[in-house]
């Protein structure tokens, strides 16, 4: 009999940080043990918290050991597993409070980073095994696909979709049921589901997670949009670059093929319904629905101009509904627990929960999935932990290359889709990259429109030739050689490129950089009128000098010079007993290595 | 899979697997299991405890774990039994036999089983 079980995080972040050998590790030793027929091992997808990988949770307890070592296994199994000590010094206590009980035994529910998420989308991610079907079937899963089949009909699930308020999580927010609602009337002979997990956002993984935690909740989810609008085969769409994703979502459609609930008469309801996994290449741009599907087709990742949308006439010209990864995981729950318990979270026009992916300054990097509608104080300081090193929050970037910035005035903007879109910003597919006042905001421009020039298809001239011509005018400001008429220049070339361009990533492509002028045009200021960059991140705007007075002399820059830029100067400063240094500007490439190597703070940058 | 029955079936059979990791907080069972208590036995009282909950099909508001020293010794092997808002009861000595019986009399109909509960058994 099972009285305990040890899961073990195989998502990519912790499969990265070597959970594989905690696995093996732990294996070995609850059979050392003799506790094989004791505690079972699961491995399982992510739990979120990603910086603290690899993470092993201990049930019933529930205790969350984060950063854990091969080395670490022997002393839990034998500790915790077999005489019931949890070892505390593994244990991941961050409850938020001010008073930290050391003996209370922190529960995974109780920490800082999870106590306020609601999760929905990631409900089985780090809980079941996700290369084990009948752990998702326990799991109340199939059990919407079921009722579904046996009870309601195609316009009742559409009306369920529509009533929830659910909007598509890859970006754009079109709400779900009424793109559903489109395609159901369209006769064609064959009809078909599209499953965007073309995750292609700098820094966004929930897709991923979710592929890699709960696959079956995609197959179920698209069996259902197939049945609602009368389709009966589907693609998943997705990047070739996500291995592990593709492996547990292949096991996950050939088990639920061998169960019946993949293929012919599935319920014995007379409809059938099949899946297929289409690589991607890693194209950013295969990301837009259109180009998905032409990639899908066997062509070249390519948008086509739309209408006539994909509900008309979608992959290989017929009626299609494509949505992303996210959007799926959201359709079963709503399905068993009713469109009403999904409409009660979140706020007036953005229901229920967003998933996040945490980077940049922040501390627990990771995945949390919060109702609609949480400000960005919260995900930031409660639940991301705040900045490192004591640093100032200066603006969260979202929605990768397609997004804008929220500067930290904003920070208690409650979070959803209109009020995102109100301050020029958008929610995109969910991540959300903290920056600190070390991060200079024309740079960071600069740094996505190099992403968009490299990925723009090159099919509209306002992307391909417009994209490049923003780039080289953020390169000329970079480099100190910018003027003030450039920055309207800048402003109204943006326009220009959002307005004519074919898809998507055109029309979206020049918003980091028309965020950033809005919010931190000081900043633009000050690359072209001062020629500085505040945040001393632009090279060519620095300058590295030593203050003479407090070098010493040791003589440590010096040594460590890549070009041997500094030399020694004949200054001795008073009450020391060694000459100074000096850097040598012509020679110095701005590497930053002598002020880091510094122990007495006599470099500075300007 | 051709009808929701078949689907329930499965459900039914792997809920006992997953349903630990819903750590429900109704009743707690906490077994002492260091050097002491294993010494006196209490890793079979343990996985009596475990299978006896499954069989009697408490395991969705029955959370059976283990924890280190509680400190008497001499009473090994000693389990409580926490149910919200009612006091906590410690058996002491216990058996995988007298496992069973608190089983079915406490956990499933609310009876303790005074007899071998600590206030009972002080030497």
């Amino acid at each position: 009999m099972i009285r305990a079980q040890v899961l073990i995080c195989g998502g990519t972040g912790c499969t990265s940080s070597g959970s594989k050998a905690i696995q093996e590790a732990f294996a070995e030793n609850i059979e050392k043990a003799g506790l094989s027929e004791e505690v079972k091992l699961v491995q399982t997808g992510c739990f979120g918290l990603c910086a603290l990988g690899p993470v092993v949770i201990v049930y019933p307890d529930g205790t969350f050991y984060s950063r854990v070592t091969p080395d670490d296994v022997k002393e839990i199994v034998e500790e915790h597993l077999l005489k019931g000590r949890v070892v505390d010094r593994l244990v991941y206590k961050d409850t938020g409070s001010e008073v930290v009980d050391e003996n209370a035994n922190v529960s995974l529910n109780d920490t800082a980073f999870y106590k306020t998420q609601n999760r929905v989308v990631l409900r089985n991610c780090g809980v079941i095994d996700p290369e084990n079907i009948d752990e998702y079937i326990a799991m109340d899963g199939y059990s919407a696909l079921g009722k579904v089949l046996t009870e309601m009909t195609p316009e009742e699930v559409i009306q369920c979709i529509t009533d929830s308020g659910l909007r598509g999580r890859g970006g754009g927010g079109f709400p779900t049921g009424r793109k559903w609602a489109l395609c159901a009337p369209n006769k064609a002979p064959q009809k078909y589901v599209v499953c965007n997990a073309d995750e292609g956002d700098p820094g966004a993984f929930m897709d991923r997670s979710v592929l890699e935690g709960d696959p079956h909740s995609i197959i179920e989810a698209m069996t259902i949009a197939g049945y609602a609008i009368g389709a009966t085969k589907g693609y998943v769409y997705v990047r070739a670059e996500y291995p592990i994703a593709v492996k547990r979502l292949q096991i996950a459609i050939d088990q639920a093929r061998e169960y019946g609930l993949l293929g012919k008469n599935i319920f014995d309801s007379g409809f059938d319904f099949d899946l297929y996994i289409r690589l991607g290449a890693g194209a950013f741009v295969c990301g837009e629905e259109t180009a998905l599907m032409t990639s899908i087709e066997g062509n070249r990742g390519e948008p086509r101009p739309r209408p006539p949308y994909p509900a008309v006439k979608g992959l290989y010209n017929s009626p299609t509904v494509e949505n992303n990864v996210e959007t799926f995981a959201n359709i079963p729950q709503i399905i068993l627990r009713g469109a009403e318990w999904f409409a009660s979270m979140g706020t007036e026009r953005s229901k229920g929960t967003k998933v996040f992916a945490l980077g940049g300054k922040i501390k627990h990097t990771g995945l949390v999935e919060i109702p609609m509608g949480t400000t960005l104080r919260q995900i930031i300081e409660e639940i991301g932990g705040g900045i490192p090193n004591g640093k100032k929050f200066k603006a969260a970037q979202t929605g990768g290359p397609s997004g804008g910035c929220i500067p930290a005035s904003l920070i208690d903007t409650e979070v959803d889709y209109d009020n995102l879109t109100a301050i020029g910003c958008m929610m995109g597919s969910g991540g959300l990259i903290v920056m600190d006042e070390d991060n200079c905001m024309v740079d960071m421009a600069k740094f996505f429109l190099e992403f968009t020039v490299d990925e723009s298809c090159g099919k509209c001239t306002p992307c391909r030739v417009g994209t490049r011509r923003l780039l080289e005018m953020l390169e000329k400001i970079t480099q100190g050689k910018g003027t003030l008429e450039d920055l309207d220049k800048l402003e109204e070339l943006c326009y220009y490129i959002k307005q004519n361009s074919l898809c998507g990533l055109g029309q979206t492509a020049p918003n980091p950089v028309l965020a950033t002028l809005k919010f931190f045009r000081e900043e633009y200021v000050a690359h072209v009128v001062d020629k500085k960059c505040p945040a001393g991140v632009c090279k060519d705007l620095l300058t590295f000098s030593i203050n003479k007075d407090t070098c010493i002399g040791c003589g440590l820059c010096a040594r460590n010079c890549p070009v041997g830029a500094i030399s020694k100067t004949d200054y001795i400063a008073e009450g020391h007993k060694l000459p100074s240094y000096e850097i040598d500007p012509e020679k110095c490439i701005k590497c930053g290595v002598c002020m880091s190597n510094c122990k007495f703070k006599a470099i500075s940058k300007q | 899979m051709k009808s929701l029955a078949e689907l329930q079936a499965i459900k039914d059979k792997m809920k006992s697997k997953v349903v630990l990791r819903e750590g429900s907080e109704e009743i707690r069972v906490v077994v002492g299991m260091a050097t002491c208590g294993i010494a006196a036995g209490a890793r079979p009282v343990l996985n009596a405890f475990v299978e006896a909950v499954n069989e009697s099909g408490l395991a969705e508001k029955v959370t059976v774990s283990q924890t280190g020293c509680i400190g008497i010794c001499q009473y090994e092997p000693v389990v409580e039994i926490m149910e919200a808002g009612k006091e906590k009861v410690t058996y002491v000595k216990m058996t995988p036999e007298k496992a069973k019986e608190v089983v079915e009399q406490h956990l499933k109909n609310g009876n303790v089983v005074s007899k071998y509960t600590i206030s009972n058994n002080k030497d």
